[in-house]
């Protein structure tokens, strides 16, 4: 057996770097989707869907491991994991921050007004309930009367 | 029936459901009344179809023949597949189309939430995934059933008849087989008359919201769930199979 060099730390620095390829200002591990990392003969990143249908599962899975083999690591595993299912609870408070500042709105709790992220405001209307991707709608500021998307709480 | 067996059944059975209504609601990619539901179809079609994969995945480990998603999807013949005959109805008007999902989803919704906690950690975890969308789903289906019997009086008479004619399409959900019985006995799995109650007690209540009537008790239609099928399933799977018949193993 080949002892391996790499440290799950190492690993997941590395990984904090690859991004989503819907929302590139988010990496996948702001979106919350590597579940875990396995340093043994073979580094076995696991990763979990966002939805069952996401168009982006596959070349998320090409990513993660182009991105380690160009820091040398060869042997690269995929594993997918479904369980807990991912729900946008697990995004990251940066990648909250992230989606702010890029003009999407994060995704709030039900009771919880839906603020626009240009000026702040919590005066917003739904727009449409279906936006770009699945995980958005379309929402507009009545204050500052821009147009802008909403991260749809799941 | 080996626990494998069963569970490969079973599984196949669910992304059978996944894969046909996912793929009646492609047919209706840029054909949709306005944009958002443009979308919101297109959208919802693809968590069908990835459910789909994921039942299918599995299927294939349970059976240990070497089959995979892409086999069980395109490459068995009619009688072998085991969807509600409600899933693959045409879509024909939107009303028709927004009735099939209303009663579908229903049902399902009960039925993942059901098997989120049977003792297959393999369905179960397909299951609690699937069921976050499916909620959504159902709550989006509802909402447009609800303008459109609630709409005009076009509106209203035509999504009536589109309840009237789908209602019998409703029974074979409820109506316990073999494998039912089998899933519920060595997995835990759903109880479909405990089902059926609340089924009805939601979809009763969604019907008065939009203002239409519930229909009466008739003949049921059945079969779907024993692979055998209404006349439109022939044409559905010719027009899914055609690429992989036609040139098997064909990749992007």
């Amino acid at each position: 057996m080949v002892e391996t060099q790499y440290r799950p730390e190492q690993i997941l620095e590395w990984l904090s770097h690859v991004p989503d390829p819907e929302i590139p200002v988010l990496t996948i591990t702001d979106l919350g989707i590597v579940r875990d990392v396995d340093c043994g003969e073979a580094v076995t990143v696991s990763l979990t869907p966002t939805y069952s249908g996401c168009p982006a599962t596959e070349a998320i899975e090409g990513s993660v491991v182009a991105a380690l083999q160009e820091h040398g690591v060869e042997n690269v595993q995929i594993k997918r994991v479904l369980s807990p299912p991912w729900t946008t609870d697990w995004i990251s408070e940066a990648g909250r921050k992230k989606l702010r500042v890029y003009g999407i709105a994060p995704p709030e709790r039900r009771d919880r007004p839906i603020a626009c992220p240009r000026c702040d405001s919590s005066n917003t209307e739904i727009v449409s309930e279906f936006g770009s991707t699945a995980c958005k709608a379309a929402y507009r500021c009545t204050d500052c009367l821009e147009p802008f998307e909403y991260f749809k709480c799941l | 029936m080996s626990a494998n067996s069963t569970l490969a059944a079973y599984a196949t059975r669910l992304g059978d459901n996944a894969l046909i209504l996912g793929q009646r609601m492609i047919e209706l990619v840029a054909a949709s009344p306005e944009l958002e539901e443009e979308l919101a179809n297109a959208n919802f079609s693809l968590d069908y179809i990835g459910q789909a994969r994921m039942f299918y995945t599995y299927a294939g480990e349970r059976e240990g023949a070497g089959r995979d998603e892409d086999d069980l999807a395109f490459l068995r013949p009619e009688h072998e597949y085991c969807n509600l005959l409600l899933v693959e109805q045409p879509n024909g008007h939107f009303g028709d189309s927004t009735v099939r999902q209303v009663l579908f989803e229903s049902w399902y919704v009960l039925l993942l939430d059901a098997l989120t906690r049977c003792s297959d950690e393999g369905i179960s975890d397909i299951a609690a995934r699937a069921i976050k969308e499916v909620r959504y789903h159902l709550r989006h289906s509802s909402q447009w059933l609800v303008r459109l019997g609630d709409g005009t009086e076009e509106s209203h008479a035509r999504t009536q008849a589109s309840l009237d004619d789908l209602w019998r399409f409703t029974g074979e959900m409820f109506t316990p087989d073999d494998l039912d019985d089998e899933m519920r006995a060595a997995f835990n799995g759903p109880h479909l008359e405990v089902i059926e109650t609340r089924w009805r007690e939601n979809v009763a209540a969604i019907i008065a919201e939009a203002m239409l009537e519930m229909p009466g008790d008739q003949l049921m239609a059945s079969g779907g769930k024993q692979g055998r099928h209404s006349e439109h399933m022939g044409f559905l799977l010719a027009e899914m199979q055609h690429l992989q018949r036609s040139y098997p193993g064909a990749t992007w």
